[in-house]
């Protein structure tokens, strides 16, 4: 597995169990939208970035069907916590604690995410 | 099925019984040695009703109860049998009983398997099977069968009866013989009009041939009858009244071929309905000794009790205490609920108390679309009443009112329009609050007088197949908590009998809901409160080009500024891809904030499967491709692995590509000369054609060259909702045009235009619009009619769902889209006209574009490894999603450094 890393200004660099990955400059990230991030040990992480601007990092991988899709899903909020919700049979998933809102057994991993 | 002491014989049908229930109930029984086993023989809408009004009373937790059905299937909605042609219901929509309501109840259902004995001293039925059960109580419940009248000739092939889901299969296979062309009813009364409705919409020449001197004689009288006639020949039915029956003549193969009436003339027809009313269905009560009338009907009193006091019979079998067999579905449900009073034993089982005595037999109706309604004392029989009577033949409206000498509203007939019957009925018996001439008259004419379900009083009763009052729709919103009509309907039964008390029903709801502070949203979603068709008007008249600024000079003022949300995302982003052009935005759905909007498959321009994959489909306009291009297809899908299948829009789906591969599998299909094809996208799918006249000896014009030429003229246009079309070459009509959203059907003079088809879950045959068109009339129509639909319809509406929604369905587009008037004909085509003339190929302008390509990457930081949950597994030489290891994560901690 090849990893690329261009370091660039402003990084957008995720919490790993080794130190922060560098992912990709933050230009790359839209608001609305997301990018995925292979980790080291294979899991994906989806980083999104909302309107405010500020970045949020779930398990790209759909709980309910297994597939990494979660970072292709479309952004809403609710009370202000900004939420994704999945492409496929859309649960919504909120990006800071990763809980399902639509089933609390469900939750996806979140990641750190820092820009700098 | 649990073991059932009792039963001779294995049931060998289709029974369905709650084994649980049943056990818990057996153990009862045996504690307590005195549950009784009810036998129910008939399980039509009344039978059904009265399991439920045992079911409410704690009756089938107590006994056991056996039902005998003799149709295949469990009790349907026989009264809205036409709107399985009309509406495209399935006989599976129109069914009477909840899902699980058997097995909740512990009732023991044999469908397909009719009581064929009763044995009275023995106190045993005996059904078809051989299985015979004892019984405590029997309720007969066999309904009628329609009555045939005994002309020489009525039994030949293409003769029918219009009473079963049956029957209407068969009407219905037997109407698509090419050999029919024409399709007689016999009887002009309720039934046989519903019958002839479902000829017409089977396209048959249709006619109704009726004794009595007007149609439904039973229901309006002469002026009534007379603005039916002139409606329903309107609509393209010959009427001939006045005449019988006489014989029914058949070719050498014993087909129908045509009728000799009384008159002496012939009726070709080809298919013949015999709707010349019904006959209580009271031979098994006849062969087990039980009393009945001169004229059918098992006599009973007036708890519904025959003779024999074990043994009830309800519904249209039974002749009524008032000697009347009564044969509408709300008297029936009267006797249903009370002979299950009776027999649940209580207060009110004896006596006076809720029995029942005779019925109101008011009834509204919706016949070829015309709205016929009757109620109360219709036809005047009060001494010294009084006609207050409005008619106007040119719009085929007549009203009538019998009033009382003291200003008691009697009775009425409404043909034309029916709309305050939900008004009228229940004011029955009282005095009006505003004088009878205003009733009649129609809104607009003479003084102005809104009469809304406001002015009735609390005991009024709204739902007459149920017995609901006003009083207690008030109630399901105040003291219930329901906050919409499905609710209340589900609380109160109101409105799911006949249907006809819906408008009122709607009103009364929204009319509480808001006397108690609760606001009715049409918004789209919790950031606009605008429907999506607002805002569509919002986004052309201000030519706002981006989701933010609608969003934040728009939105609900608690949305603004914010996030958007799921549902309004994609709405906006369709509504400013449809205006791109004619706004000035930009045009491809991957540029800038646009992108951030759509769906997944918008995103990547490709089909996301459940494994997380992509499909591609390439555009193979009308299904006409070359050979060469078919290879290459075949040599893109071979080279990248990918499962190939067949589209039914005649293209060709390629599954299993990763994002990655996207653009390599499109280079090399644009390089061939494929374009999108759009299927992830709510636009223009396909147009489907048959192969036409170029090659078919039954063609009459080039459907295979009209379908190219609308697929190329309307392709990449984005609408609430996919887009189908087909075009077929004769009236064979191989491309089924009349389940697409917009259908043509060439004919000898030209092409006809039909709109608002489906098919899927909901399936319904397309209107025809227009007809003998032009080439040029044809297109002018389309680019007129979609615009209109992508600019009023709903969020994810289909045509079909719009077409019935939009107040004045089918006409108003008719009227908007032929003879403008709205006078919007010129900005909706110049509408479609930017639209084509800006169209451009979406994945062609993706492949040019470095940034676009970029996000085609599973992972940013590692753009060349594929995503490795996208697995295959080999099936029948091709590649299918590896089953997925669904592992639902419990909550894990957050990852910090």
């Amino acid at each position: 597995m090849t990893i690329e890393i261009t370091e660039t200004v402003t990084m957008v660099r995720i919490a790993t169990g080794s130190g922060w990955l560098p992912v990709c400059s933050s230009g790359l990230v839209e608001p609305g939208r997301a990018v995925v991030a292979l980790l080291p040990d294979g899991a994906q992480a989806a980083v999104f970035r909302v309107r405010g601007g500020a970045l949020h990092a779930i398990g790209n991988v759909d709980p309910f069907t297994g597939a990494g899709v979660l970072a292709h899903g479309l952004t809403g909020a609710v009370d202000g916590r900004p939420y994704v919700a999945s492409p496929l049979l859309k649960q919504r998933f909120d990006l800071a604690s990763g809980r399902c809102l639509d089933d609390d057994a469900v939750a996806v991993p979140v990641y750190e995410v820092v820009e700098r | 099925m649990a073991a059932n002491p009792g039963m001779a014989a294995p049931t060998g049908t289709e029974a369905e019984a709650g084994t649980e229930a049943e056990a818990e109930a057996e153990a009862v029984a045996g504690a307590a040695s005195a549950r009784r086993t009810i036998v129910l023989v008939g399980h039509g809408m009344v039978g059904q009703h009265f399991l439920e009004a045992l079911a409410d009373r704690g009756v089938t937790a107590r006994d056991r109860v056996v039902v005998f059905c003799e149709e295949p299937r469990p009790a349907y909605d026989r009264v809205h049998l036409t709107s399985y042609f009309s509406e495209g219901r399935t006989p599976e929509q129109l069914s009477m009983v909840e899902d699980g309501f058997m097995a909740r109840h512990g009732v023991e259902l044999h469908v397909g398997d009719p009581a064929v004995a009763v044995d009275r001293d023995a106190r045993t039925v005996t059904a078809r099977s051989g299985l015979t059960v004892g019984y405590d109580t029997l309720v007969l419940a066999t309904g009628s069968y329609p009555f045939v009248p005994p002309v020489d000739g009525k039994d030949a092939e293409g003769c029918f009866v219009y009473r079963t889901i049956e029957d209407l299969l068969a009407i219905e296979a037997y109407a698509r013989r090419p050999e029919t062309v024409t399709g007689a009813v016999v009887g002009g009364g309720l039934l046989g009009l519903e019958a002839a409705g479902a000829l017409k919409g089977l396209g048959l020449d249709t006619h109704v041939v009726e004794f009595a001197p007007r149609l439904m004689p039973v229901q309006v009288d002469d002026g009534g009858g007379e603005a039916l006639r002139r409606t329903v020949e309107g609509l393209g039915v010959t009427v001939h009244t006045g005449v019988g029956t006489q014989r029914i003549d058949s070719d050498t193969a014993g087909r129908v071929s045509s009728m000799a009436l009384s008159d002496g003339s012939a009726l070709g027809a080809q298919l013949v309905v015999f709707s010349a009313g019904v006959r209580p269905r009271d031979d098994l009560a006849r062969a087990c000794g039980l009393p009945v009338g001169e004229r059918g009907g098992i006599v009973v009193d007036g708890r519904c009790r025959t003779a024999d006091a074990a043994v009830f019979a309800i519904g249209e079998c039974a002749l009524a205490a008032d000697g009347r067999v009564y044969g509408l579905v709300a008297p029936g449900n009267e006797m249903a609920e009370t002979a299950a009073r009776t027999i649940a034993g209580g207060a009110d089982s004896e006596g006076e108390q809720g029995a029942f005595t005779g019925a109101d037999l008011s009834t509204k109706l919706k016949l070829l679309g015309v709205d016929v309604a009757s109620f109360g004392d219709a036809h005047g029989a009060a001494d010294g009443c009084l006609d207050v009577l409005y008619s106007d033949s040119r719009s085929g409206v007549y009203r009538k009112l019998v009033m009382g000498a003291d200003g008691t509203l009697l009775g009425g007939i409404l043909v034309g329009d029916a709309e305050s019957y939900g008004i009228l009925r229940p004011l029955t018996g009282s005095v009006p609050p505003v004088a009878a001439e205003h009733l009649v008259l129609p809104a607009g004419a003479g003084a102005p007088v809104q009469m809304g379900p406001g002015a009735l009083p609390d005991e009024a009763v709204i739902c007459s197949c149920h017995n609901v009052t006003k009083g207690r729709i008030r109630g399901a919103v105040t003291e219930h908590s329901c906050t919409s009509v499905p609710e209340v309907k589900k609380c109160t039964k109101a409105g799911t009998g006949c249907g006809s008390c819906e408008k009122v029903l709607g009103r009364l709801v929204d009319a509480e809901l808001e006397a108690n502070g609760v606001a009715v949203d049409k918004g789209l979603c919790r950031c606009f409160a605008h429907t999506r068709a607002e805002l569509y008007e919002i986004v052309l008249a201000l030519r706002i080009g981006s989701y933010r600024e609608l969003l934040d000079g728009h939105g609900r003022e608690d949305a603004r500024g914010g996030e958007g949300c799921e549902v309004c995302k994609p709405a906006v982003a369709s509504i400013l891809a449809s205006l791109a052009t004619a706004i000035g935005a930009s045009v491809h759905v991957l540029d800038g904030e646009q992108a951030a909007l759509q769906d997944t498959n918008d995103r990547f321009l490709a089909n996301m499967q459940k494994n997380g994959s992509y499909s591609v489909v390439p555009r193979i306009p009308g299904g006409e491709i070359t050979p060469e291009k078919l290879i290459v297809i075949g040599e893109v899908a071979r080279d990248f692995g990918l499962y190939t299948k067949i589209t039914g829009g005649q293209r060709i789906d390629l599954f299993g590509a990763r994002v990655e591969q996207l653009p390599l599998i499109w280079s090399r299909l644009v390089d061939a000369g494929f374009e999108s094809g759009h299927a992830y996208g709510k636009a223009l799918r396909t147009v489907k054609s048959c192969v036409g006249q170029t090659w078919c000896r039954f063609g009459v014009r080039d459907s295979v060259r009209m379908a190219i030429d609308l697929e190329l003229r309307y392709r990449g246009l984005r609408a609430p909702h996919k887009l189908k079309s087909a075009v077929s070459g004769c009236a064979r009509e191989c491309a089924e045009a009349q389940s697409k959203d917009f259908g043509v059907i060439a004919t000898a003079s030209g092409w006809n235009l039909y709109v608002g088809g489906n098919g899927g879950a909901t399936p319904r045959h397309a209107d025809l619009l227009a007809k003998d068109l032009s080439d040029a009339e044809l297109v002018r129509l389309i680019d007129r009619f979609l615009m209109f639909y992508v600019r009023t319809a709903d969020r994810l509406e289909r045509t079909s769902v719009w077409l019935e929604r939009i107040e004045g369905g089918l006409d108003h587009v008719r009227d908007v889209v032929v003879r403008d008037s709205l006078g919007i004909c010129d900005s909706l085509e110049e509408l479609m006209a930017a639209h084509v003339a800006g169209y451009r190929d979406e994945w062609a302008d993706t492949l040019d574009d470095p940034e676009r390509l970029r996000r085609f990457v599973s992972f940013v930081n590692a753009p060349d490894v594929p995503d490795p949950t996208v697995r295959f597994v080999p099936e029948r030489g091709q590649i299918k999603p590896e089953p997925a290891a669904t592992t639902l994560v419990a909550l894990s901690e957050t990852v910090t450094v």
